[in-house]
């Protein structure tokens, strides 16, 4: 028992983490970024270049990959969604941008990295054992660890700081924190940077312990789609609750429902419908996003 | 209907029903109709998708009822000894009635929330298909005879596809005459009363319900409908290709439905149907660059985007009154 929570907490900070990408930009531009897996996969195999291949140190390898993810979400906001976003008549348009934004993604690491399941080596060795009750590698624990950090610096970077007052105003209300003086335009490229440099440092934690490979960018979108919906969309506590309840609800379904063959990820799906029929909104969404 | 729009009509009908087959009769390219049919068939799919768009719902979940669809023939088919021709109204009507079940719930769900809830509902369809036990998992359900024939009094209607010489032109104009009649259906409901509805309820449903609109019923008589082509669709489907499995509709089947819509342009009734011929044929010309394919396809798709951001029936001829 004590093992499945632990797994439960350490797949929740991950997820949480995706999730929290993703909302933010759906916050923030009222786009869905169907990309969003994509860019996860990218940031794993920058890292992977630079941790794995190069042999540079780990928090370098992190460094770059934050940044250069952060520098594609500025270009993808400034050069594709901006443009759409003004000029067509529905928002659903950015829908078809976000998907094509994903084949394009996909495609790119296709041609720059294969199609290779990657690894790179372990951070730290060891296990940590504690009567067999809770078995923990160490480099899991780490990952962990540097996952909840990483929330927690997001959270305070959101509260405390100018930029983060600036964003949710922005995801309050678009109008009013243009008259309040708020620099839309830059702000909207800020965000959607924070959102995919999010999803870059996911990849980079996660392909020292999973590895990484091009197919997992479409699960990891449908994934933290189902926490936004939990949460509810654009609610930056949302993401963090969504993700947390999504992971340790794989982790005690999938151990509980060990002898049933492959029916976790289904019963997951289901009872999000029935728990969304009777809560449109997620937990704690806004009504209708 | 004015005299231009029934003489583009007919030429429409003329290419497609006489001119392409004597096209492929003569250049012997005989491969061209299993691709046409493709696409006749996710044209009949992505107007459902559309009808929903028309509504202002994002539909990401039309791959389930195509998948539904095709499992009911299917099963019909070899565990019940029905012939194609009932199980193919059945397979569209199951769907339909899954869709009202599933739809009173979600169908209060607007805007993003119904977008992601319908992706995963495709998911929710691959799973059921590989757990439950009547569509045998992952091997699926293979083997699907050939339709037979139809005779109404004795006289032959519909001959039996096993002994044509080449099934594939049966299953051409089963396609191609099937989403004549969907893309009519459609044209004509944009055109009615109810037409009128959806457009208001697509701008606002508050407002539309003020006035005393049944939105709830009208919705859900869309979605029905829309799962009702969806499952049309996935019927064919299972029976051209003899098999159906799990994944053959799955989460980027759903999502391409969407793009199709989008691509030919969400506030045209022949939106779809441009775009599913755009997007496949696109794909499958583009197969020659090999490893740059999907690279240029999804520039393209891109492109697209940023320079006709409301569809590519948007692209209006210079001189001609914006309509």
């Amino acid at each position: 028992m004590e093992q499945i929570l632990v797994n439960g907490a350490y797949l929740g900070a991950q997820y949480a983490l995706i999730a929290l990408g993703l909302t933010l930009i759906f916050a923030l531009m009222n786009v869905l970024n169907f990309a969003h897996g994509q860019m996860y996969v990218l940031g794993g195999f920058v890292t992977y270049t630079i941790y794995g291949q190069l042999g540079m140190p780990y928090a370098l390898a992190l460094l770059v990959t934050a940044v250069s993810l952060a520098v594609v979400g500025a270009v993808v906001e400034r050069f594709l969604f901006r443009p759409v976003i003004r000029r067509s008549q529905r928002d659903e348009s950015t829908m078809l941008l976000a998907a094509g934004l994903g084949f394009f993604l996909d495609a790119v690491i296709l041609l720059l990295f294969g199609e290779k399941q990657r690894g790179v080596p372990k951070l730290i060795d060891g296990v940590f054992n504690w009567d067999f009750r809770v078995i923990m590698p160490h480099d899991r624990i780490l990952i962990g660890c540097l996952a909840v950090g990483c929330i927690v610096l997001f959270i305070l970077f959101m509260h405390f700081s100018k930029t983060g007052r600036a964003l949710r105003a922005l995801a309050q209300d678009r109008d009013a924190a243009q008259l309040m003086g708020v620099d839309v335009d830059r702000y909207s490229m800020t965000g959607f940077a924070l959102g995919a440099m999010l999803a870059g440092i996911v990849g980079g934690l996660l392909v020292t312990i999973t590895g990484v490979n091009l197919g997992m960018g479409g699960p990891t979108s449908t994934k933290a789609f189902m926490m936004v919906m939990i949460g509810g969309a654009g609610v930056i506590p949302g993401a963090i609750v969504g993700g947390v309840i999504l992971g340790f609800m794989e982790s005690i379904l999938l151990s509980a429902l060990a002898s049933y063959g492959d029916v976790t990820y289904l019963l997951i799906f289901v009872s999000l419908m029935i728990f969304l029929a009777i809560r449109p909104n997620g937990l704690m969404g806004k009504p209708w996003g | 209907m004015n005299t231009k729009q029934i003489f583009s009509s007919l030429l429409f009908l003329l290419s497609i029903l006489v001119l392409i087959p004597w096209f492929i009769a003569t250049s012997g390219r005989w491969d061209l109709y299993y691709t046409l049919t493709s696409v006749a068939l996710l044209a009949i799919a992505s107007a459902g998708v559309w009808l929903t768009f028309y509504i202002g719902r994002i539909n990401i979940g039309q791959g389930a009822f195509a998948l539904l669809g095709g499992y009911i023939t299917a099963i019909l088919i070899t565990k019940a000894h029905f012939s194609f021709w009932i199980a193919l109204p059945l397979s569209g009507i199951g769907a339909a009635l899954i869709s009202v079940l599933i739809g009173l719930p979600i169908l209060r769900l607007r805007g993003v929330y119904f977008a992601m809830i319908t992706l995963v509902l495709t998911e929710v369809g691959r799973l059921s298909a590989l757990a439950l036990p009547i569509t045998n998992g992952a091997k699926g359900i293979s083997n699907i005879p050939l339709p037979g024939k139809v005779s109404l009094f004795g006289i032959p209607i519909i001959p039996d596809f096993a002994t044509l010489e080449n099934p594939r032109i049966g299953f051409y104009f089963l396609a191609v005459c099937l989403m004549i009649l969907c893309f009519a259906v459609v044209f004509r409901l944009v055109h009615s009363r109810l037409g009128h509805l959806c457009r208001s309820m697509q701008q606002n449903e508050e407002l539309t319900a003020s006035i005393g609109v049944n939105i709830a019923y009208i919705r859900i008589i869309i979605y029905a409908l829309c799962s009702f082509m969806g499952g049309i669709g996935g019927s064919i489907f299972a029976v051209m290709s003899q098999s159906i499995y799990p994944s053959s509709f799955q989460v980027a089947d759903s999502i391409n439905f969407m793009l199709n819509c989008f691509l030919g342009g969400l506030g045209y009734v022949f939106g779809p149907m441009l775009g599913t011929v755009v997007l496949y044929f696109g794909w499958d010309l583009l197969f020659q660059t090999g490893k740059y394919q999907m690279l240029i396809y999804s520039s393209l798709l891109i492109l697209c985007m940023l320079i006709l951001p409301n569809g590519l029936l948007s692209l209006r001829l210079p001189g001609r009154k914006n309509s």
